[in-house]
């Protein structure tokens, strides 16, 4: 009875915070822009389970997939596994499907043990490529610090959580064949579980333990162990690239589903250009005025200016950098590397949520109003984190974009940043004042002294 | 060589073009492109193709003004252009520049200005399955090695992988793909108008990594589809003092040699 109060207090408090942290990474996706993301939700759905459950972007390369596919998998239907462990935690039962289920529970047990094993083999060797190997995608500056521990600390819990599997199938199968395990209906039976891999890795492991106390106390050891880093888990994702496990739905739900090739328009601009050609629909002296009076920011500057959809993108970035290794830019040695962009933008947000839970009247725009996300000035913001240069060496070639595995779109922050350096601060790369003046005066990109269509005179005259 | 139609002729004779050709600045103005604007306007002779240009009438798409953030800019050119194409009330529009071909595809229908837009490899390749392009036996071509560059604006950013290289297999060569190609190929470096700035401080120019990969194939020739590209390209070619070896095609070009336009 303690146990199961135990187990319910325990329970209660992991998922309430876990509940909180969530909360606030909603919130913090919030703070961007509204968007409707229109389009086919059929394909959105597609999208959902070609890429997100099939992980279809990760198989363009095989041996990493793979891998990645098997911890997945595992993790995946450990959580089939949970339902059992909540039920069994609150009822006091041991192994409530396993009278009620029979071979198809012996089924389902053994088919989350081989895949533990192989996302066990999986786990160490992404720990060797991590540490061993130090592939290049992941010891970009970006990666140094944090992200690097976040990673390792995954792998970690991924190894704890299978060691805790095996601990609770293993010594419980040594119990079984001598009668002593608790599940219910095998009281005094003797022979095995016959799960694929317990049943000989538990006798090999814990066969030679004499105590079955011994045994008993390991087996809680595992059940417990396997819950409390399940929890541990979940309370961790939030601060974690390991969130992407579960945005990676929703995040491949609301891909824009629009032409890739083009560029979100920015209606009050084209309404104004065209007032000023006189094709506007006679309001547009109006407008003008307003904007003038009003100094309007074009452009992104802070996470305020982006969609919620970029936003949640930077969230569900795993950080895996197969943006940053096709990057034109970042392969030639340039600063820009798209992953940062997504991990600024995301570590921006979180920044941003934090001082506005403060409550900090410093962080106030105007400081007699109350902080909010309208009225909000700490003096920072994306450009503190990103810089031109980094923007400046964007070739809009869309090898990221056509990399993630996630559908984020790491092109469009850049460009809308893009937008608010040329619009709003009247700066950019002095290169482009020629180019933009020769489209102005002369609506060519080049300056040049002759009749646009004199390569057709020239070529008359051949 | 036959005079090349405007719009404003054909409007003046009460005629209309199947299809508007849309030179683009490259390829009214850079010497390089030039040269493909004239092959295609070559081809779509030597086919009969009812076509015109806009000639003076036509400006910038905007494309690098957009990409480079200046969206005042952007919105006056294609406003204009769009006033242009309206006014005459133009459907169909081929283009030899991938950046045209995108800005006028993707961008313009949100303004206003909605066009069944294709790209020149696209025209080749179809008039060459309708056996309007019949290529020459034992062209200048045959044989060779040929490694293809996609443009990221024809292939990752449209999805255009096989019209051109159709048009290649039709030249009856030998195609070796680059290590990195089609959905994965790299940029040139010259798009987001990177063509007109200098390379931010780095290791090494964009163009001149891919150029490298280009030369590993032992192609004696690479086809392009993009003004932007070649340039680039040829620049890279240039700086691995291979200019004189590996020549670097647009794909009209490779037809015109063939055929001796
Ligand atoms: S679109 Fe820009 S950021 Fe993305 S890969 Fe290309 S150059 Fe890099
Ligand atoms: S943006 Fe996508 S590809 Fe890039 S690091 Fe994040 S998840 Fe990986």
């Amino acid at each position: 009875m303690l146990q199961q109060i135990v187990f319910f207090l325990v329970s209660l408090a992991a998922l309430g915070f876990a509940g909180w942290q969530f909360s606030k990474i909603r919130r913090n996706v919030l703070l961007g822009q509204p968007e409707t993301i229109s389009g086919n939700s059929g394909q959105r759905w597609r999208n959902v389970l070609l890429v997100a459950f099939g992980q279809s972007r990760m198989f363009k390369r095989w041996i990493p997939a793979l891998f990645h596919f098997f911890i997945y998998a595992a993790f995946l239907l450990t959580q089939v596994e949970l339902i059992e462990i909540f039920i069994d935690g609150l009822t006091g039962a041991h192994r409530f499907f396993y009278p009620r289920l029979g071979g198809f529970y012996v089924f389902v047990i053994s088919f989350i043990e081989v895949l533990s094993l192989l996302a066990l083999i999986a786990t160490v060797i992404f720990l060797i490529r991590r540490n061993v190997l130090k592939l290049p995608r992941f010891t970009k500056p970006e990666m140094k610090g944090w992200p690097f521990r976040d990673a390792n600390i995954i792998l970690y819990l991924e190894i704890a959580l299978i060691a805790c599997i095996f601990t609770m199938n293993g010594t419980d199968e040594v119990l079984f064949n001598r009668g002593q395990s608790h599940a219910e209906g095998v009281e005094g039976l003797e022979g095995s579980f016959n799960f694929a891999v317990s049943s000989w890795l538990g006798p090999m492991l814990f066969g030679g333990i004499e105590s079955e106390s011994l045994l008993h106390t390991l087996e809680r050891t595992g059940w417990w162990g396997h819950i409390l880093v399940v929890f541990a888990f979940l309370n961790y994702l939030p601060i974690s690239k390991h969130l992407h496990i579960i945005l990676a739905f929703p995040n491949t739900y609301f891909a824009r589903l629009k032409p890739r090739g083009e560029m979100k328009n920015m209606p009050e601009i084209m309404n104004e250009v065209k007032s000023m050609m006189g094709l506007g629909d006679g309001n547009g002296e109006g407008d003008m005025a307003a904007m003038e009076e009003e100094l309007p920011e074009f452009g992104t500057k802070d996470v305020f200016g982006l969609s919620w959809k970029n936003i949640l993108d930077a969230y569900s970035c795993t950080e895996c950098g197969r943006c940053t290794a096709v990057c034109p830019a970042n392969i030639t040695g340039k600063k820009l590397s798209p992953r940062k962009i997504l991990m600024d933008i995301r570590d921006r947000a979180t920044e941003v949520g934090q001082k506005l839970e403060s409550k900090d009247p410093q962080y106030a725009a105007d400081p007699d109003k109350p902080l909010s996300k309208d009225n909000f000035d700490d003096g920072k913001s994306l450009f503190d984190y990103i810089t031109p240069e980094e923007l400046h060496a964007c070739t809009t070639c869309n090898a990221c974009v056509e990399a993630c595995p996630v559908l984020i779109d790491p092109l469009d922050p850049i460009l809308q940043m893009r937008r608010y350096e040329i619009l709003t601060l009247s700066q950019g790369p002095g290169d482009w004042m020629p180019l933009f003046n020769s489209i102005e005066n002369q609506g060519s990109a080049w300056a040049m002294s002759v009749d646009r269509d004199a390569w057709t005179k020239e070529l008359t005259n051949e | 060589m036959s005079k090349i139609p405007t719009m404003a002729e054909l409007a003046a004779e009460g005629k209309s073009p199947d299809i508007l050709f849309w030179v683009g600045c490259a390829g009214s103005y850079d010497s390089r492109a030039q040269k493909v604007t004239i092959a295609f306007t070559k081809i779509l002779n030597e086919v009969g193709i009812n076509y015109a240009i806009l000639g003076n009438e036509e400006s910038c798409t905007g494309d690098p003004a957009r990409r480079a953030g200046n969206e005042f800019l952007f919105q006056m050119s294609a406003l204009q252009n769009i006033e242009v194409l309206n006014g005459y009330g133009i459907k169909k529009i081929v283009t030899t520049c991938p950046h045209c071909f995108n800005t006028l595809k993707n961008d313009y229908p949100a303004l206003g200005g909605a066009y069944d837009v294709i790209h020149h490899t696209q025209l080749l390749q179809q008039l060459i399955d309708e056996g309007r392009i019949k290529m020459k036996e034992g062209g200048a071509f045959e044989g060779k090695r040929i490694t293809y560059h996609d443009s990221c604006y024809m292939g990752r950013v449209n999805g255009v992988y096989e019209a051109p290289r159709k048009v290649l297999e039709a030249l009856d060569n030998e195609l070796v793909e680059m290590k990195r190609c089609k959905s994965n190929g790299l940029c040139c470096g010259a798009g987001g108008a990177q063509m007109w700035k200098e390379d931010e401080p780095g290791d090494k120019r964009i163009n001149i990594e891919r150029a490298e990969e280009a030369l590993e194939t032992g192609a004696e020739i690479i086809a392009a589809n993009c003004p932007f590209c070649l340039t680039m390209m040829g620049d890279g070619m240039k700086a691995k003092d291979k200019q004189d070896e590996v020549m670097v095609y647009d794909l009209a070009e490779l037809i015109v040699n063939n055929n001796g336009l």
